[in-house]
């Protein structure tokens, strides 16, 4: 599954994007980001809150409670500040 | 109707972009047209440029998915939305939203509607040039509640499509 990053999750991290098999028992995007939460001290920086953090499966937005099974995308991202 | 959904790195020309919406037509009576600039300041302090990142692909989806519902919610004969990405300077445009109606109610609030959605649902992000170093913008709860009130009582949440 590609995993997408943005403006300071991205930075955080320290990259845009990348490929990820999904472990066993990551089932909703919550599960996700606590499972990338724990993969190092830049994963854990990047999700230390998160609740502020938005997410989007296939460019829809979702709630940290939706299911991931079946997604080709997720992205996860700061809330916007366009207009 | 017409719709124009534009992702730009490029500045454009707001009068040609509004102009463009009626030409040769004689059933609308109402243009609507916003306008946001980039300013010298955020938050008090001076910056030198703004820079907006943004989800290709999602962005362009998002923006059509509330034209659609504008559309559906008022009698529109015109929709543009036009949204720069990448570095601005002070007093440069950063995105149009133009609505053409047979009347204005329909004109403002279509306008209205779609920035205060733009704001808070279009996923692009602003980050500052400050002298004290580079920042991201954070999200502001006044535009929430101004996106909230076209859903009121209980907004809908869209879940995942799969």
């Amino acid at each position: 599954m590609k995993v997408l990053y943005f403006a300071w999750v991205r930075e955080r991290v320290g990259k845009a994007e990348e490929v990820i098999d999904l472990p066993a028992g990551v089932a909703t995007v919550g599960d996700l980001m606590a499972w990338l939460a724990q993969r190092g001290e830049d994963y854990a920086y990047a999700f230390e809150n998160p609740r502020v953090i938005r997410a989007a499966i296939d460019r829809s937005h979702v709630r940290a409670d939706a299911k991931i099974e079946g997604a080709g995308e997720i992205a996860f991202f700061p809330p916007m500040t366009g207009g | 109707m017409t719709t124009t959904i534009r992702l730009q790195r490029d500045a454009f020309d707001v009068n040609a972009e509004a102009a463009r919406l009626t030409r040769g037509r004689t059933d609308i009576g109402a243009v609507v047209t916003f306008t946001g600039l980039c300013r010298a300041d955020e938050n008090g302090e001076p910056i030198a440029a703004l820079t907006l990142e943004y989800y290709p692909g999602m962005a362009e989806a998002e923006i059509a998915r509330h034209v659609e519902q504008a559309r559906a919610r008022w009698p529109l004969l015109g929709v543009t939305v036009i949204h720069r990405h990448g570095r601005i300077a002070p007093g440069e445009v950063i995105v149009l939203v133009a609505t053409a109606s047979s009347h204005r109610e329909a004109a403002f609030a279509a306008a209205e509607f779609l920035m205060d959605y733009l704001k808070t649902r279009a996923p692009f992000w602003k980050q500052v040039e400050k002298i004290s170093g580079t920042a991201w913008v954070d999200a502001k709860a006044a535009d929430d509640s101004a996106a909230e009130r076209w859903s009121a009582p209980s907004p809908p949440r869209r879940e995942a499509a799969k």
